[in-house]
């Protein structure tokens, strides 16, 4: 049997993976990537407590479903303004988009 | 050691080389591919957890729409990406010092918290845990707003996206 | 004596366990056994599409087709494989070595893991998922990915051009063809393969249910297939080969295995949603007859196919995209309401009774939609047809003043 802290600190590894990406690459599609597996650590965390701590309530697993919505929109969202920005500006490096700073 | 353990530490092992190869990676397009097999092994948790049903949505989801729309942009900005700019910015030492502080963090409060050792609930064989979370999503005493509203947001995303990406005449 | 695979998989499973091995060591002995004889039989069965695919296909173009090797040229697949055996394997310079290698794997690979899920007959079924039909677009998904690998390694513009073009279309009739699927959930009232074509051993196919949603999922599956009039993946008169251009040797022969034998592979699955699966007479008495019956179902959707690709040209990029999102996803979306109010209101009902209740709302769902396409269509061709003025010069855009 597997124990529960072994998905909680495999999902916590994935989460400092994921904010390492956001943090550390100029690429913003990159960032974007990381925001994935960031959310995806979340949704391991929301599974395993409900099948350890409660599965006859539902609402981890109705979360989880919750956050595929909201990456999919984020990712459409954010990869168009990608996309527009690529087109303008000519580049998708996080730092060099700098419009408003000044 | 069992069976479940040994497949549990080869998937987790998989997975956290491929998030690495995710964030490392020069090539965006090898980033994504990575990407696809994070997440695929993700699936592959919620398997051993028993949610079939979001192993499966999470293939469908992120492999098959949010996966390929990410190659599709990457594809799509390609100027950059053969170039040998720095993959990283001048913060990485930091961004590698705050990553690991959360980690250890995480990891610290999980372990002090009692409920970590807590065994594996039975599931009992009456509940099918499909049917109760079709139930619960449109049950009005339940998710059924939340549910509503995430539809609301992707329709908004949708005339988001295609707004910010038309290509004005 | 009548159910011969169970008959042997208990004599194999006693065996194994009289050797004093484990249960769970048996069980994964069994599932191991149980997938590699459906993957052989299924990718036997691939070499014998070659050879039906190009005897149909000559037959409609008034040809012999191939007739010199063995009995009606029975062996000339076996040669063509050789064929592709002994050719140069070549990688082009530039391409992306590793994912120019496992892409072949990954198009074979996840048409080949489907047939996990579709019950062969009422005693044999690989896996029994309660997710079934959501298992089969996620396998869907996959193949995208291995389509798009292809087209990307092989550093050709041509093999990217039809990878985007291939990637489009499949992830646009994914829409519709979810979309329908959920009509045949929605009657069997669970999402199982397995529960899906018990309930129309029951009760009735689903083709006369919903006949409708059945079109539609046909077409859709055409372009998730890629063949024409949606073959402008490979389009060999515009961009030569599409994603498979560099592949030469074994690897094409993977993409094209591939190919048919997903079409098979949709010919089985259309079989299992729509027209019954294993059922047919004496199936339950004799249950290795539903195997019969269900090849039997399949090489009749795989011929339908088939006869699709070499009667309708292909069809413009921009005409297909129109058809999806302006016809066939409102026209899904319509079925899956009707369907789902017509079984809220009918449920209880004798079954007599619902089915002609779903008959006849699919009826007039096909008119409504017939005499909208019909108005639509007058009005195209009014416009198309109006006489247009010769070309003149923009002279109010002076040039370098559009942006």
């Amino acid at each position: 049997m597997i124990p529960l802290s072994w998905y909680l600190i495999f999902a916590a590894a994935l989460f400092s993976i994921g904010l390492f990406g956001v943090l550390a690459r100029k690429n913003a599609i990159v960032i974007l990537m990381g925001i994935e597996l960031m959310l995806n650590a979340v949704n391991v965390n929301l599974v395993a407590f409900w099948r350890y701590r409660a599965p006859e309530m539902i609402a981890g697993q109705a979360f989880a479903i919750m956050v595929f919505a909201v990456a999919a929109a984020e990712v459409a969202v954010g990869l168009a303004l990608f996309i527009s920005i690529y087109r303008r500006r000519n580049t998708v490096a996080a730092d060099e988009i700098d419009l408003m700073k000044w | 050691m069992t069976a479940l353990q040994i497949i549990f530490i080869l998937v987790a092992a998989a997975t956290l080389g491929a998030g690495l190869m995710v964030v490392t990676s020069r090539n965006l397009i090898h980033s994504a591919l990575w990407l696809v097999v994070a997440l695929f092994g993700v699936a592959v948790f919620y398997v051993l957890l028993q949610a079939g049903f979001l192993a499966v949505a999470q293939v469908v989801v992120y492999i098959g729409a949010i996966a390929i729309l990410i190659i599709f942009a990457i594809m799509l900005t390609r100027r950059i990406m053969d170039e040998d700019s720095p993959t990283f910015n001048a913060n990485w030492g930091w961004a590698v010092f705050v990553a690991l502080i959360i980690f250890g963090a995480l990891t610290w409060v999980l372990t002090s918290w009692p409920g970590i050792s807590q065994p594996m609930a039975e599931l009992s064989e009456r509940s099918d845990p499909l049917r109760q979370l079709g139930a619960a999503l449109v049950s009005p005493s339940l998710y059924v707003l939340p549910f509503e509203l995430a539809s609301v947001l992707l329709l908004a995303a949708l005339v988001g996206a295609i707004f910010i990406s038309w290509e004005r005449k | 004596m009548l159910d011969p695979i169970n008959a042997i998989a208990n004599w194999l499973q006693n065996l194994l366990s009289s050797w004093g091995l484990e249960s769970g060591l048996v069980n994964f002995i069994m599932i191991l056994i149980g997938v590699l004889v459906v993957a052989m039989t299924v990718l036997v069965l691939d070499i014998l599409l070659v050879w039906v695919e190009r005897k149909m296909v000559a037959r409609f173009q008034d040809r012999l087709g191939p007739n010199r090797l063995g009995p009606f040229g029975l062996i000339q697949p076996i040669a063509d494989v050789i064929k592709l055996l002994i050719k140069e394997d070549i990688t082009p310079e530039g391409a992306d070595k590793v994912l120019f290698n496992i892409a072949p794997v990954m198009a074979l690979a996840t048409v080949l893991i489907i047939w996990a899920v579709i019950p062969f007959a009422p005693t044999m079924l690989g896996a029994s998922l309660n997710v079934g039909v959501l298992y089969i677009v996620a396998a869907g998904a996959l193949g995208t990915l291995g389509i798009l690998m292809a087209g990307w390694a092989a550093h050709n513009k041509y093999a990217l051009v039809g990878a985007f073009r291939m990637v489009a279309l499949v992830v646009s009739y994914e829409v519709p063809m979810v979309t329908a699927l959920l009509v045949p959930v929605i009657l069997a009232r669970s999402m199982g393969l397995h529960d899906i074509v018990e309930a129309q051993a029951q009760g009735g196919w689903f083709i006369l249910f919903s006949p409708v949603t059945a079109l539609i999922f046909f077409v859709c599956t055409i372009a998730e297939l890629g063949r024409a009039p949606f073959d402008l993946a490979e389009a060999e008169s515009e961009i030569v080969a599409g994603y498979h251009i560099e592949y030469s040797g074994m690897k094409f022969g993977m993409f094209y295995a591939g190919e048919l034998l997903h079409a098979l592979t949709m010919g089985a699955l259309i079989a299992s949603l729509f027209l019954g699966g294993w059922h047919g007479p004496f199936v339950q008495q004799v249950p290795i007859l539903g195997v019969v019956y269900l090849f039997i179902k399949a090489f009749f959707v795989y011929w339908m196919y088939t006869w699709v690709r070499y009667t309708v040209p292909r069809i413009r990029i921009d005409h297909m995209m129109s058809l999806n999102w302006k016809f066939f996803t409102p026209l899904a979306l319509v079925m899956v309401i009707v369907t789902a109010i017509l079984d809220k209101l009918m449920t209880g009902l004798p079954g007599w009774i619902y089915g002609l209740g779903m008959f006849s709302a699919n009826v007039l769902v096909a008119v409504i939609t017939i005499n909208l396409l019909r108005t639509y269509s007058q009005k195209e061709r009014q416009r198309v047809a109006e006489p247009r003025p010769v070309a003149q010069a923009d002279l109010a855009k002076a040039p370098g003043s559009g942006d």
